[in-house]
């Protein structure tokens, strides 16, 4: 036991020194990682050996076992000092006075602490403004443009199976992100209500996935479908993003777009619908 | 000896030699499953120092910059100071990547270890009365370990962590009522704000660990107060203690095992990457949304939530004044059920069984097949969840269609329970009836339990 301890002391007081010398000579993670767990695991092993070494055959003439027996008191108190606790207590009590007079002003007490408890609870709004109408409005308007990075998108640029990430403007806050795309005009079948929200094929939906809200990031050209990296949610982009697979419940919102008269991408007005995850008063009307 | 003459000077002033020297020949039982909840305490160790040393670093700045250091692919790349801080310490301060991943391997070890001590607690009964306070208590420490992995990962802004965050706002968002106004309370607005990092921060290095430091406190005195369980063998019973001393045997034990278990995180955070930040970029809001991510994966502790939402049908409440949002299912209702029935099940045992005895016995699994198969049931229910976390990744190895796996995974997550329970509950009984007995175990043929003692103090029991 002795020997093997003073060997795992020896490589860990050296490891020590090489740890040093690394970190001197600039730095290197995985020698560093390694020659610390060299100088720990060798104090480690040291103790082991030593602590398994107890009332073993070293043990000297007198000492005990290692096992050893002892008693185990029982946790409860006596019946005794529970009283006494009790006792106590109402000694404290009648020193507060009478019993109705305590009633009277506890009830104040709690009062005034519930009231106190109520106020405290106010500078919690602080932390975040109210949500108002922040989750049912982007920053698309009527006449935003679609831009990529700052530069306006011209709607002939598109060709068919071409897919881009636009937003309006110079704003590129995440719920405005929008995915645009060109599809066969003839083979797209959009809900009722949409005429005229996609000139010449061209269709943009938002980004956020409907289901918890990531980006929308793979298309797939042939079967037209629009696949979320996060959770596996697909949106047929033919028939107005509305989900094929996956937890997503709800289409992508879609943005009504026209082609001004420079042939930029231009919206015609903000999504018509909260965009991204649900939240419990999402279908009322405000 | 010096000894002496300090101890002495200590005394005149504080006292309590007798305690002391109580501690010291303290008795401690072994078994190997007892050193679990240990390996969580030196863990904790090793995530406050290593965090420590980071926080010398990290910038917990949500404002934009544009990179310089000297990791060559993001240079002139926007970012967050964070984010930048995070590779500035990972690339251009000394010994600060090998202290990152450390940080890192010791959060993933101590959530893993806290769940294998408290399966060990569960299927041996050490949770019954009086550790039911304690199993509370060790509850909510394991839901704010996830939590405070979950808030260090994300505080580094790099893509993929900001990935996990958008998925939280959206199962924040599907809390009935309070959903929007707690997202907007967290984050200081809509998602994603500025204010993400810095609030992430206090939370990750002061509140949360503070409140981990008292209830780790309360655990450990608990613990103390009400000492150790024992498992059933010869001369071992409800009102005895048979073990090693805390001085030296326990001691030299308990020590060995800390420095061994921080040995083991410091190789792996030397030797095995993990969370390479600069592969994955920054998350910048907006921006981010034209990044293609896939396969994104969560640290293991928070797999198993991923996989509820990812099997949970295309199903979601919506009337014209309340919708209860697809994530409420996977994300809300799951966790709190599961944490729910967590809590409560010692409570709910004792109210079963009639419980209200004091046990310091453990039991092995096989002496209650009912809960070894709960346990039994428990765990597959998880790692069905855990595996369908991946089913993008599954896909792709077995080249079937992701939806494939999930049909899949949505049957097994019913079907795999049940059968846990029925296999493992028969296993029990089998092995109780067959009478045979592990290997090493310790103090030869048991005694037949025995009844319990009648209180002498009467009445005062519960």
């Amino acid at each position: 036991m002795e020997r093997s301890a003073a060997v795992a002391l020896t490589i860990s007081t050296l490891a020590a020194l090489g740890l040093a010398a690394v970190y001197i000579a600039g730095g290197q993670p995985q020698a560093e990682g390694v020659l610390l767990a060299l100088c720990l695991g060798g104090i480690g092993v040291a103790l082991g050996l030593w602590g398994k070494d107890i009332g073993g055959s070293h043990r000297e003439p007198g000492a005990e076992p290692a096992v050893v027996t002892a008693e185990r008191p029982e946790l409860p108190s006596d019946a005794g000092p529970r009283a006494d606790v009790a006792a106590s207590l109402d000694r404290g009590g009648r020193a507060l006075g009478r019993h109705d007079r305590r009633r009277f002003l506890g009830r104040f007490f709690a009062t005034a602490a519930g009231a106190l408890g109520l106020a405290a609870l106010f500078p919690l709004r602080s932390l975040g403004p109210a949500p108002g109408g922040a989750l049912r409005h982007t920053a698309w308007r009527e006449g935003s443009r679609a831009t990529v990075d700052g530069r306006p998108v011209r709607a002939a640029d598109l060709a068919v199976g071409s897919v881009l990430t636009v937003f309006p403007g110079d704003d590129t806050s995440e719920d405005s992100a929008t995915v645009l795309i060109r599809v066969d005009p003839d083979r797209l079948d959009l809900p009722a209500g949409r005429e005229g929200w996609a000139p010449d094929g061209l269709v943009a939906y938002s980004k956020i996935c409907t289901h918890v809200g990531c980006p929308v990031g793979l298309y797939q050209e042939t079967t037209n479908e629009l696949l979320c990296p996060c959770h596996q949610s697909t949106f047929d982009v033919l028939r107005g993003a509305r989900p094929v697979s996956g937890p997503a419940t709800r289409s992508l919102p879609q943005l009504p777009i026209t082609i001004d008269d420079e042939g930029f991408v231009v919206a015609q007005s903000d999504y018509e619908e909260p965009i991204g995850a649900g939240f419990w008063n999402r279908e009322r009307r405000p | 000896m010096l000894i002496r003459p300090v101890l002495r000077w200590l005394d005149d002033r504080v006292g309590g030699a007798p305690f002391f020297s109580k501690a010291l020949n303290r008795v401690f039982p072994d078994h190997w499953s007892f050193m679990l909840g240990e390996i969580v305490l030196y863990c904790f160790i090793v995530l406050v120092a290593t965090g420590t040393y980071l926080g010398f670093f990290f910038e917990p700045s949500g404002r934009e910059v544009v990179y310089d250091g000297s990791f060559a692919p993001l240079q002139g790349v926007e970012m967050s100071a964070a984010y930048r801080s995070a590779l500035d310490l990972s690339f251009d301060v000394r010994a600060g990547l090998v202290m990152r991943q450390i940080h890192h391997w010791a959060a993933l070890v101590f959530v893993a270890t806290m769940v294998v001590h408290l399966a060990r607690v569960f299927l041996t009964g050490g949770y019954r009365k009086p550790r039911d306070l304690n199993w509370v208590v060790g509850v909510t420490l394991l839901v704010l370990a996830i939590v405070n992995g979950f808030l260090g990962y994300s505080l580094l802004d790099d893509l993929l962590s900001g990935t996990g965050v958008r998925v939280a706002n959206a199962i924040l968002l599907a809390v009935p009522f309070l959903g929007p106004d707690l997202a907007f309370g967290l984050f200081g607005g809509e998602f994603p704000t500025e204010d993400l990092v810095p609030r992430f921060y206090i939370l990750h290095v002061l509140v949360v660990p503070a409140i981990i430091v008292g209830l780790l406190s309360v655990h450990l005195a608990l613990v103390w107060r009400q000492k150790h369980t024992q498992f059933a063998g010869e001369g071992r019973t409800e009102t005895n203690l048979v073990g090693e001393r805390l001085w030296p045997a326990y001691a030299m034990k308990a020590g060995s095992l800390f420095f061994l278990t921080v040995a083991m995180l410091a190789a792996l955070g030397g030797l095995a990457q993990i969370n390479p930040i600069w592969a994955y970029g920054p998350f910048r809001s907006g921006l981010a949304t034209t990044a293609v991510t896939s396969a994104s994966q969560p640290d293991w502790y928070m797999g198993w939530l991923d996989g509820a939402l990812r099997l949970m049908p295309a199903w979601e409440l919506r009337t014209e004044w309340f919708t209860l949002p697809n994530p409420f299912f996977g994300g809300v209702l799951v966790p709190s059920l599961f944490f729910g029935l967590l809590y409560a099940y010692p409570f709910l045992e004792a109210r079963w069984t009639h419980d209200r005895h004091r046990h310091n016995l453990l039991q092995r699994p096989r002496d209650n097949p009912g809960r070894t198969g709960i346990g039994a049931a428990v765990a597959s229910f998880y790692l069905v969840l855990f595996l369908a976390g991946s089913n993008d990744v599954l896909a792709g190895v077995f080249e079937v269609a992701p939806e494939s796996i999930t049909a899949l995974f949505r049957v097994l997550v019913i079907v795999l329970p049940a059968a846990a329970f029925a296999l493992t509950r028969r296993l029990c009984r089998e092995l109780q009836a067959s009478g045979l007995r592990p290997i090493a175990e310790p103090g030869g043929p048991r005694p037949q339990p025995e009844p319990e003692p009648e209180d002498p103090r009467g009445g005062v029991r519960r």
